[in-house]
């Protein structure tokens, strides 16, 4: 053995010891952790299976690309156009649709672009263009991200050589992304979930919802094993097919925040 | 407070907090002492830039450290099939090379220190090498436990490097500070507070234990 | 025996110019000379912890290193206990029985009832004369003492002198370097002046203090000579 491997056998045996119980690890995105989503739905399915769901929380783009290295056995996020990329690459074996929520606008309730109560996003974004209100984005190549990117074309809004001072790229995920916008009564592009379980809203409220181009739907795929081989095929695809499946679904319907529904189950379309 | 207190996994988050972070700096005061002592009394070609280099290292950024740990336990890395990433493993490790200077830099600084002080006294006893390195080390115990709790201080406090390689997993990698990351993220500022004041807590009492030890032991041996 | 102690031409960088010079048994032997006169780096030569430029420095038996002692003008001890200390440098040597032969020192130059004190916060004066203990317990046959006294008050040192005079009286060749008069004439058989890193003179040490065969050591004793 050499020293490296000596070394970390080291480490293993100074680590807390875990009982060596079946896990996979999914990486997904910090709307499903933050909203409490998983909190909910985890403790369900390792009953039922006896399989611990590791969830590495991050962004989208970042939990694809968890995906290609093989970090990852499942990958559970929401951009549909990159998850099928990430198919046809190989990396994935097959998306199947999970759930969708939507995404709202919020802005400070003094409204500078004069856009609550609209029912047209591609307008309000235009609105807060040329009023340039204070807009906070992202930037972290998320799913909300890049829905974010596709609302703002819709708008006819180049925003990569449109923006300016008022257009606050963070790079960060939704959390400290509504933090900041909080902070400087800004407008930010939110799923309802994660802003439904956000504590720190300060002047913040629903500015936009409704529009159909807001639906956020959600996708899994199981990590392809032909290659990375030591992908946890049998346990991920047990996850999958959980989910999907009447009693998953259910469950995914059941979760409530103050009475309000989060995520729609929609597995088959 | 007592909403803190009353947090679910508190205590499991603190638990496998300190157990990351003593582990570390267990494992890097074992290499970092010797290390240090060995270049303190050690006479070679260009060390003086090991000493700078050594210094310089104290300040490593800690999310370089884990992207830099990340690279290299991702399965498409190098260490990939250990299968360590996401576990406390990882963050043991990521936290050990981060403190591993410091305890080095500072253990050598003590240990020179006293040599210049010692080393003529010793070689007229017939004392060389090791065991003068050793004897040496031994009796400057007490400053060295200053450097540990550097360490220490250091990986109780970071962030950065446990977030990347650890993955901030609920129930199996989330430590205190990324606990309170989240809670951040979440809005719920003031949870993350009040787990911020727990974790300044435990490291104060830390502090103060072994600031006690300190000057009990100097009282006792001068 | 390791004595005679033999230096051959022996030179280290400017301080020393090349000396030779043989110390042999017996008389206690002073090294006398003003501040930077080079005391020091002689007798760090000749014990063996500076390299010597040229030259060679030859004793006359083997394992010489085991039976030579130092003491230097401030007392460097450990943080135990002043037992512990001198238990220490027994164990270093290879001799056993180590806290046995440490208190028998200890009582030899009267600290017993300091025994488990510890050393760093003894006084000056009894810390220096735990070192003496410390060089007492290893037995050597030739004892460096370098400025011994010269950081210690008149009561401390004339505690120590007492020590070292049992220690000469016990057989063990004194070699030591003060820069006080009085000192070398109460504790010396012999003086080898040095003046600017030579041996300029070399008497007994009634004959050295009465009649100076040179106008250095003349000028020395007459306290004339500069400090630089």
């Amino acid at each position: 053995m050499g020293l490296i491997q000596r070394l970390a056998l080291l480490m293993l045996l100074v680590s807390p010891v875990q009982a060596q119980e079946r896990f996979i690890t999914v990486a997904s995105t910090t709307s499903t952790e933050q909203s409490g989503l998983f909190k909910h739905l985890l403790p369900v399915f390792e009953k039922q299976a006896g399989i611990q769901v590791r969830v590495v929380a991050l962004g989208t783009g970042q939990a694809l690309h968890m995906g290609r290295r093989g970090d990852a056995d499942v990958v559970f996020v929401h951009a549909q156009p990159l998850e099928e990329k990430f198919v046809a690459e190989g990396h994935g074996v097959r998306r199947l649709a999970v759930m969708y929520n939507e995404f709202v606008l919020v802005g400070p309730r003094s409204d500078p672009a004069q856009v609550a109560g609209t029912k047209d996003i591609a307008r309000a974004l235009q609105k807060i263009h040329a009023a340039r209100a204070p807009f906070v984005s992202r930037g972290d190549r998320s799913g909300t991200h890049f829905a974010e990117l596709q609302l703002w074309k819709a708008a006819g809004v180049d925003i990569a050589k449109q923006k300016g001072a008022w257009y606050r790229d963070t790079g960060s995920g939704m959390g400290p992304t509504l933090n900041t916008a909080a902070a400087m009564n800004g407008y930010a592009l939110s799923d309802r979930a994660t802003w439904l379980a956000f504590k720190n809203r300060g002047e913040l409220a629903i500015a936009v919802q409704g529009d159909k181009r807001l639906f956020n739907q959600y996708g899994v795929i199981l990590v392809n094993p032909a290659k990375h081989p030591h992908v946890k095929r049998e346990a991920g695809q047990r996850f999958i097919d959980w989910l999907v499946s009447a009693e998953g679904q259910q469950a995914i319907a059941a979760y409530r925040i103050d009475g309000q529904q989060l995520f729609f189950p929609n597995a088959g379309n | 407070m007592h909403n803190i207190l009353g947090h679910p996994q508190l205590w499991d988050i603190v638990a496998l907090s300190l157990r990351v972070s003593l582990s570390a700096v267990a494992l890097a005061t074992l290499a970092g002492l010797p290390l240090g002592a060995a270049i303190a009394v050690g006479r070679f070609p260009g060390r003086a830039a090991v000493i700078v280099l050594l210094n310089a290292l104290m300040g490593l950024p800690p999310v370089v450290v884990g992207l830099a740990v990340y690279l290299l336990l991702s399965r498409a890395g190098p260490l990939g099939d250990l299968g360590l990433l996401f576990t406390p493993a990882a963050m043991v490790a990521a936290q050990t090379i981060l403190i591993l200077p410091i305890i080095a830099a500072l253990s050598r600084q003590a240990v020179e220190d006293a040599w210049r002080e010692y080393a003529e006294q010793l070689r007229s006893l017939g004392v060389d090498g090791l065991r003068a390195a050793l004897t040496v080390l031994w009796d400057v115990r007490f400053s060295l436990l200053t450097a540990v709790l550097a360490g220490l201080g250091r990986a109780s406090a970071e962030v950065g490097a446990v977030m990347i390689v650890g993955g901030n997993i609920d129930g199996v990698t989330r430590v205190m500070t990324t606990a309170i990351a989240l809670e951040t993220s979440k809005g719920d500022l003031p949870l993350a507070l009040g787990l911020g004041i727990v974790l300044i807590a435990i490291v104060l009492v830390l502090n103060a234990a072994a600031f006690l030890v300190k000057e009990a032991a100097q009282r006792r041996y001068g | 025996m390791i004595l005679p102690l033999r230096l051959e031409g022996i030179s280290f960088r400017h301080i020393i110019q090349p000396l030779s010079l043989e110390i042999g048994a017996g008389p206690s032997t002073i090294i006398l000379g003003a501040n930077g006169a080079g005391k020091s780096v002689l007798m760090r030569l000749m014990h063996g912890l500076l390299a010597p430029s040229a030259g060679r420095v030859a004793w006359s038996g083997p394992d010489a290193r085991r039976k030579q002692a130092m003491v230097f003008q401030r007392p460097v001890m450990l943080r135990r206990s002043a037992l512990a200390n001198v238990a220490y440098a027994v164990a270093a040597a290879g001799i056993g029985e180590a806290e046995k032969i440490a208190m028998e020192a200890l009582r030899e130059v009267g600290l017993a009832h300091l025994a488990h004190r510890p050393a760093r916060v003894l006084s000056g004066g009894e810390q220096q004369r735990l070192a003496l203990a410390r060089a007492w317990a290893l037995h050597p046959e030739v004892l460096f003492l370098d400025e011994p006294t010269a950081s210690l008050d008149p009561s401390a040192t004339r505690e120590i002198e007492a020590v070292i005079r049992a220690f000469d009286a016990s057989g063990t060749k004194i070699v030591m370097a003060t820069h006080n008069l009085g000192q070398a004439r109460r504790l010396g058989d012999e003086v080898l002046f040095i003046h600017q890193g030579r041996l300029v003179e070399r008497a007994p040490v009634e004959r050295f203090f009465r009649q100076p065969g040179t106008a250095e050591a003349a000028a020395f004793i007459k306290g004339e000579l500069p400090w630089a």
